[in-house]
């Protein structure tokens, strides 16, 4: 929590009071967050309280209904101008997402590419990396999530841990300010999820700002700066892990640990 | 949880592979009386059916000899394969082009689509490719200007479309609307999480769809196509109702005065039909075999060597 007392810094994500409607269903009802440079936040909560939601208004996979959301200073998916909020073109949407890499729960890896094609595929199109350059980086990366033997594998040859660890070396290749972890190791064998949270948990020693949507409460308390809970679209309690999961002050809170710990 | 907890726990025999190799199995194979009698039986008709078609005269194999390479006739077989990629050329443009639309969130855009395949999947190709050749006599000539205002250049369509673009217009019209819920199909079935994976990784919808939906599309889309390739090359048989006669059914047919039968013209021209269409499946092959990449667990027989060998230098021979 050092970083989060130091206001001098502009915060990486400044979420204000955001809420989410689809339709007649909201999903969020006003969620304040902020996250320092440097900072890893964990969102828990039960299924359906809105944390994935939150996550993707945060790389404008999601609209935000209400309230303002900015990454690192920049108002995310709107542009305002005199007062009005306009629509952000798709360009420069795109433009918003290149700097906040995200991890999905089904990796999401693209299974007609082999996994050096997977990584230096978004740098070559995105940023226009000449390919060797975007390959000697592929391979650093590849080295970095223990996968240096794998570059001309194929993501269905790999298991679901390895696939998740290409999957992270994907969204570093576009050296990214913010890391979004959405479940990472929910839809992965027990004895994987090891591996996944080790490189996680590097990537956070190493600095990384991330923002990890999880039910793994050890790498909360290990790992995390800040431990958020969420239930029904709105922030329950929030404060350093291993004080809200140790002594939780709210009801609902209480409630959801004592099932999930 | 940190990776000592992966600790792992054998038990002591199983510690080490055994080296010495197993007796693998060499089992007496089950017979198949049944399937052998069905066999001769099958191959004993043939070979009378064989014999019967090379000694019925009707089939006049002399002249079937005589006018297989004939300069008419392959020159017709050319003008077919022309026909037939022209004409899928155009449909696989149009075809991907509909598909967009019908899949657009534009309501427009969705119900033209959409009437254009009620219409063109509706109606037989043979009654349409008749309709396009009766275009000069439904519309005259084709201005080009402001409607009403003035016109840059008048078209007349009696000669400007000759028979041979009237027959690939109207091929290619009527099979655009089969080749657009092709692809259809095939956009519809790569996963959502694909396009989010893309997006989040700051790509534009162009991008998205060249790099990473289309190719997975790909394989969903090659093998129907292939079919509709081999389908246009004979659909091209019918263009002879625009009228348009040089490609290769109805040049063999004309010949057929020359010869006054018309058995062995037809059996000519279902041997270029063959011939052709036994490339395409060849082609065809091929082709699912690149689109294929990924898609399986399966290891290639290389890859499978590859891994035997590791296998081997380590000197374990019971790894996985």
């Amino acid at each position: 929590m050092s970083a989060a007392t130091n206001t001098a810094t502009e915060p990486v994500v400044r979420a204000v009071n955001v809420h989410k409607r689809f339709g007649a269903l909201t999903v969020l009802r006003g969620i304040d967050l902020t996250v320092q440079p440097g900072q890893v936040t964990c969102l828990v909560g039960p299924s359906g309280s809105g944390k994935t939601t939150f996550l993707r208004c945060i790389n404008h996979l999601e609209q935000v209904s209400a309230g303002r959301l900015y990454v690192d200073g920049t108002l995310v998916g709107y542009a305002e101008r005199n007062g009005k909020l306009h629509e952000l073109h798709p360009r420069d949407a795109a433009k918003q997402r290149r700097h906040i890499g995200m991890v999905f729960q089904h990796f999401n890896l693209f299974p007609h590419m082999t996994v050096l094609g997977n990584i230096v595929r978004a740098p070559m199109t995105v940023k226009k990396m000449p390919k060797d350059e975007a390959i000697e980086k592929a391979r650093v990366l590849l080295r970095q999530v223990g996968l240096a033997d794998k570059e001309t594998a194929y993501p269905a040859q790999l298991s679901g841990g390895q696939q998740q660890r290409i999957a992270i070396a994907r969204a570093l290749a576009m050296d990214p300010k913010l890391m979004l972890f959405d479940e990472p190791t929910s839809a992965l064998d027990p004895e994987l999820v090891g591996e996944v949270l080790d490189v996680m948990r590097e990537l956070a020693q190493g600095g990384m700002t991330m923002v990890v949507v999880t039910h793994e409460m050890g790498f909360a308390r290990e790992v995390g700066d800040e431990l958020v809970f969420m239930d029904e679209g709105v922030v329950v309690e929030s404060g350093d892990p291993r004080e809200v999961l140790a002594n939780p002050q709210q009801q609902r809170t209480k409630a959801f640990l004592s099932k999930v710990l | 949880m940190s990776s000592t907890d992966l600790s792992r726990h054998t038990p002591d025999t199983a510690a080490e592979p055994r080296r010495d190799s197993p007796d693998y199995i060499k089992a007496v194979p089950l017979r198949h009386p049944g399937e052998w009698a069905s066999a001769v039986v099958i191959v004993a008709l043939l070979v009378l059916f064989l014999i019967g078609a090379a000694t019925n005269s009707a089939y006049d194999w002399h002249t079937y000899g005589q006018y297989l390479f004939d300069k008419r006739v392959s020159q017709a077989a050319m003008i077919t394969l022309l026909l037939t990629a022209l004409a899928m050329i155009f449909a696989v443009i149009l075809g991907v082009l509909l598909a967009v639309m019908r899949l657009s969130r534009n309501r427009v855009l969705k119900s033209v689509s959409w009437a254009f395949l009620w219409f063109f999947r509706g109606t037989p190709v043979y009654v349409q490719l008749v309709f396009w050749g009766l275009l000069a006599v439904i519309y005259k000539q084709v201005d080009l200007g402001i409607p009403y205002y003035h016109q840059y250049a008048h078209i007349q369509t009696g000669t400007f479309f000759s028979a041979f673009w009237l027959a690939v217009i109207g091929l290619s019209l009527n099979e655009a609307a089969y080749m657009a819920e092709i692809v259809r199909a095939g956009i519809s079935s790569v996963n959502e999480g694909q396009y989010e994976a893309a997006k989040a990784l700051g790509m534009s919808w162009g991008q998205t769809m060249r790099q990473i939906v289309m190719p997975q599309a790909m394989r969903v889309i090659i093998p129907p196509t292939g079919n509709e390739l081999i389908s246009m090359l004979k659909t091209t048989s019918l263009v002879t109702a625009v009228p348009y006669s040089f490609e290769l059914y109805s040049r063999t047919r004309d010949l057929s005065s020359e010869t006054f039968n018309p058995i062995p013209m037809l059996l000519i021209a279902c041997t270029w039909y063959l011939f052709f269409t036994s490339v395409l499946m060849v082609g065809q092959y091929y082709l699912e075999r690149h689109f294929a990449r990924g898609a399986s667990r399966t290891l290639s027989a290389r890859q499978l060597r590859t891994l035997a060998d590791a296998q081997l230098e380590s000197g374990s021979g019971g790894a996985r």
